[in-house]
């Protein structure tokens, strides 16, 4: 019984962003290559580039994924760099968010754990969800 | 520069107001400007003024209003 009313160590953090698809194609019109380097790694630059009819949602989606990571990692002050979140791809074709830098860093700093995201398309809108666990901050300080 | 902020925030902020009327210290983000948009709209500052936005000043305040954006701008081509 006193187990069953432990509380959770791990806290959900969720955070969801959607974007126009539209929007993505109005930037790579008008901005092109600048627009790509700004946001995207090679990784996910080559990855939707393989088909030039999806690029503008998977691009839509991967915006939508990066945004959604801001809202679980709260980062204070400045944005965080856009390329230290990547979405990549397993053997499996399965979505995980990557985190690199001062990214993988506030994360660590938050007790954020785990990260999953989950993406939809529809039309022109692309979505995308992304769960992190957070570990209670009166453990990580024991 | 004014008059060229808002002609950018026209093009590329997608508002749900009109730009070239919209109060020197609306908020954008609440006239309708998303996180994309605002991205398109950094990236149009960059090309039309010539500078580029440092990593400390890619926040939201610097892009919440005309006001705003033209501090940072007139920051940026000072240096």
């Amino acid at each position: 019984m006193a187990e069953a009313l432990q509380r959770p160590r791990w806290l959900p953090a969720v955070g969801i962003d959607l974007v126009q698809v539209c929007d993505v194609q109005q930037a790579l019109s008008q901005h092109g290559d600048v627009y790509l380097k700004r946001l995207y790694t090679s990784d996910e630059i080559e990855y939707s580039r393989r088909s030039a009819s999806e690029m503008p949602r998977r691009l839509a989606a991967r915006f939508a994924a990066k945004e959604a990571t801001l809202k679980v990692l709260r980062p204070t002050g400045h944005w965080l760099d856009w390329r230290l979140i990547e979405v990549t791809r397993t053997e499996h074709g399965h979505c995980e968010i990557e985190l690199h830098g001062a990214a993988a860093a506030l994360a660590d700093e938050q007790g954020i754990g785990a990260l999953s995201v989950s993406f939809s398309h529809e039309n022109d809108l692309a979505v995308a969800v992304v769960m992190g666990l957070r570990h209670r901050s009166e453990d990580r300080k024991s | 520069m004014n008059e060229k902020i808002r002609t950018i925030l026209k093009e590329h902020g997608r508002l749900t107001v009109d730009a070239n009327t919209i109060d020197d210290n609306a908020d954008l983000y609440q006239a309708g400007m998303t996180s994309h948009s605002s991205v398109n709209v950094m990236l149009a500052l960059e090309g039309g003024f010539d500078v580029e936005f440092p990593d400390r000043m890619l926040k939201r305040a610097v892009f919440e209003s005309v006001a705003a954006i033209r501090a940072a701008i007139e920051e940026l081509t000072a240096a």
